[in-house]
């Protein structure tokens, strides 16, 4: 099928992020959050009450609390009323909910949101409350498990081996070295096993941090960004549910996003990769046809920094903030939610020349 | 924003139990029914392909699948990964494999573990059976594991299965408990804090003025950080009310009962408090009322009327 053009142009104009730390008991989410919202505020000069809808995107299980996303609303000034909306899934999808509602005219601007601080609970298991409750939770699969199996079947089909996936972790975490939010930087040892054959250093650290853009529909987003990060298209898909119905060697939804996003159709020089384990990337690579021309995470990425429900979110913003610099032209960002790469996004931004 | 030293901050362990129940549709509880009685069950889908486990709707056409087959208890591992520590609710307390087993007949692939002295002894393509639970109750625990297995797969086709059994299993009960350490932050950690000495403590934004409390950081209005504390109170205003006639259960309050939104002096907004010392048909908008403590108590447990005049209406108007 062919890729279908949106409707309207929007951007991407203005990004920012936490430092992604292991744990930040000093803040509560909307005070981690806070920061982040002032700098895209601030990049663009718009207050809160000039934004046309805000969306974010969170988890209660990793809060361990109802309606966590709530309390978060303080820092975009919800009152007086305000046009909102969350999504229970990392902040890109709040960005696509967005990009929709600015498509349909509904709004010219948007300030979009993800959040996540691992550190109150033991992420690899809250991660599990996702799963297949009647066949799969049971068992308490963590999500290394999950990426371990699909690891171990790359390296049995021959795309991979554990020295290939060191050195993506090495790459990964030498970019990171120039990343000042960055979790973890610079190069380290694969350490041990975490689950067979992925070792602590295939594996993304577990951290808090939030991440914030702004949105803005054609004038508008020039007005507020020398450069914008135009969106030409983007598309999310998702694959049966059941681990065992898929060939987890390759990524057919993320290729089928990308081909609806437009990736196919010119070549891109950067890709952000929302792939938290090492060999995640080798899968997203050969589903995205990436050649080895293409810059893949020059910011580290979910190797270096995975605050949880905003690490895709920030792939959007990594992608968009090298266009905003001039650093990019054509850049694909990626996003994934779920276990082994379930669930994918894909968007395609250019900068003008 | 700079961060208040972590020793100001409160951290108490938080534990998440949920005991959700489940319903079964008619192929899960073939299915689930199935494996109590040591039979796997798979259902064939319009293309032909068996899936184990099974599912109401194809994966790829969406259609309703009822056609069941019974596969055999012997399978192949396609994908394997070795878990030198076992997590809590895991289904081996030793090292184990998780492994995805395409069993005898089946099309897919079932996730579950494998009992194995390590991992040199595992690999794809192992032959493995399932290890049955000695008490099962219709559950996929009711497979404790999988375990080595010499036996070839005899390629034998998957046998028409009516997935009846007598007392089918309907339903199933999925505990899950998450255990987490709460923080509530530098803003809540001071007004948590200020409760133990019996102090309200708010903050204010900089901005509007308005006091916050209990505090959370951050003003919903103007969408910046709060940093000033103030103390407010004790005494305080009723700014609404209502009567609670329902009793509810574990909670030693006789009804009729009045809970109130109560604006303590110098708090820019309300909060929540029960009525008592007062009969409930007396409770009124204006009452000014006082913090009752309770010996220990972390919070008030209810105000009570101060015994001064009634506040004037305007006085309050703002904060209803």
């Amino acid at each position: 099928m062919a890729p279908t053009s949106p409707a309207r142009d929007v951007a991407i104009v203005a990004f920012a992020q936490s430092d992604h730390r292991r744990r930040t008991d000093e803040l509560s989410e909307v005070e981690l959050l806070m920061p982040v919202l002032h700098q895209v505020l601030d990049a663009t000069g718009l207050k809160t009450s000039d934004i046309g809808f805000t969306c974010s995107g969170s988890s209660d299980y990793l809060a361990g609390r109802a309606f966590s996303f709530t309390m978060a609303l303080d820092g975009v000034g919800a009152w007086p009323p305000i046009s909102e909306s969350h999504v229970e899934m990392d902040g890109a999808w709040a960005l696509y909910e967005a990009w929709v509602k600015i498509l349909t005219g509904e709004a010219e601007t948007a300030l979009v949101y993800g959040y996540g601080k691992s550190s109150p609970g033991e992420v690899r298991d809250v991660l599990t409350r996702q799963l297949d409750p009647y066949y799969v939770a049971p068992l308490w699969p963590d999500s290394v498990a999950l990426a371990a199996l699909q690891a171990q079947s790359l390296i049995d089909a021959g795309d991979t081996d554990e020295p290939a996936l060191a050195a993506i972790a090495a790459r990964s975490r030498d970019a990171a070295s120039v990343n000042p939010h960055a979790q973890v930087r610079g190069s380290r040892p694969q350490g041990d096993y975490l689950v067979r054959p992925l070792r602590t250093g295939d594996c993304p650290p577990v951290g808090d941090g939030a991440a914030a853009v702004i949105l803005a529909a054609g004038d508008r987003a020039r007005e507020l960004c020398a450069r914008p990060a135009w969106i030409r298209g983007m598309d999310h898909r998702i694959e049966a549910h059941a681990l065992g119905v898929r060939d987890l060697t390759d990524s057919p939804s993320t290729r089928l996003a990308a081909e609806r996003a437009g990736a196919f159709e010119r070549p891109v020089d950067t890709a952000e990769l929302h792939a938290p384990f090492s060999s995640q990337e080798v899968v997203l690579r050969k589903a995205l046809r990436l050649g080895d021309d293409v810059s893949v995470n020059p910011s580290g990425g979910a190797l270096g920094a995975n605050p949880v429900m905003a690490a895709g979110l920030i792939r959007l913003g990594e992608a968009a903030a090298r266009v905003h610099r001039g650093d990019s032209d054509r850049a694909l960002a990626h996003a994934t939610s779920g276990p082994c790469l379930q669930q994918n996004l894909v968007a395609v931004l250019e900068g003008e020349s | 924003m700079a961060a208040a030293p972590s020793s100001d901050v409160l951290r108490a362990p938080l534990v998440v139990e949920f005991p959700f129940t489940r319903s079964l549709g008619p192929v899960q509880s073939a299915f689930l029914t199935g494996l109590r009685e040591r039979v796997v069950l798979g259902v064939r889908t319009g293309g032909g392909k068996v899936l184990v486990p099974p599912v109401e709707y194809d994966p790829v056409t969406a259609e309703e699948i009822t056609d069941l087959v019974e596969v055999a208890p012997t399978g192949t591992v396609t994908t394997w990964a070795w878990n030198p520590a076992p997590r809590r609710d895991q289904p081996l307390r030793r090292p184990f494999a998780w492994v995805l087993v395409r069993l005898d007949g089946a099309g897919t692939s079932l996730l579950h573990v494998l009992d194995a002295p390590g991992p040199d002894a595992v690999r794809s393509g192992m032959r493995v059976r399932i290890r049955w639970a000695e008490e099962r109750a219709g559950a996929i625990t009711d497979i404790a594991c999988f375990e080595p297995y010499e036996g070839a797969d005899t390629g034998r086709q998957p046998a028409p299965h009516s997935g009846e059994f007598g007392d089918p299993v309907t339903g199933i009960v999925a505990p899950a408990r998450l255990d987490y350490t709460y923080s509530p932050g530098r803003a809540q950690s001071a007004y948590i804090s200020g409760l133990s000495a019996r102090r309200t403590i708010g903050e204010r934004c900089p901005s509007c003025q308005k006091v916050y409390v209990p505090p959370r950081g951050a003003c919903p209005t103007c969408g910046i950080a709060t940093r000033e504390r103030v103390e407010v109170g004790p005494a305080g205003t009723v700014t609404t009310f209502c009567i609670v006639n329902i009793k509810a259960k574990n909670l030693d309050i006789e009804v009729p009962y009045v809970y109130a939104h109560i604006a303590l002096d110098g708090a820019g907004l309300a909060l929540h408090g029960r009525i008592g010392g007062i009969p409930y048909d007396q409770v009124r908008m204006g009452l000014r009322v006082e913090p009752v403590w309770s010996e220990g108590g972390r919070y008030p447990d209810h105000y009570r009327p101060t015994g001064e005049p009634d506040a004037d209406y305007d006085t309050y108007k703002e904060l209803i």
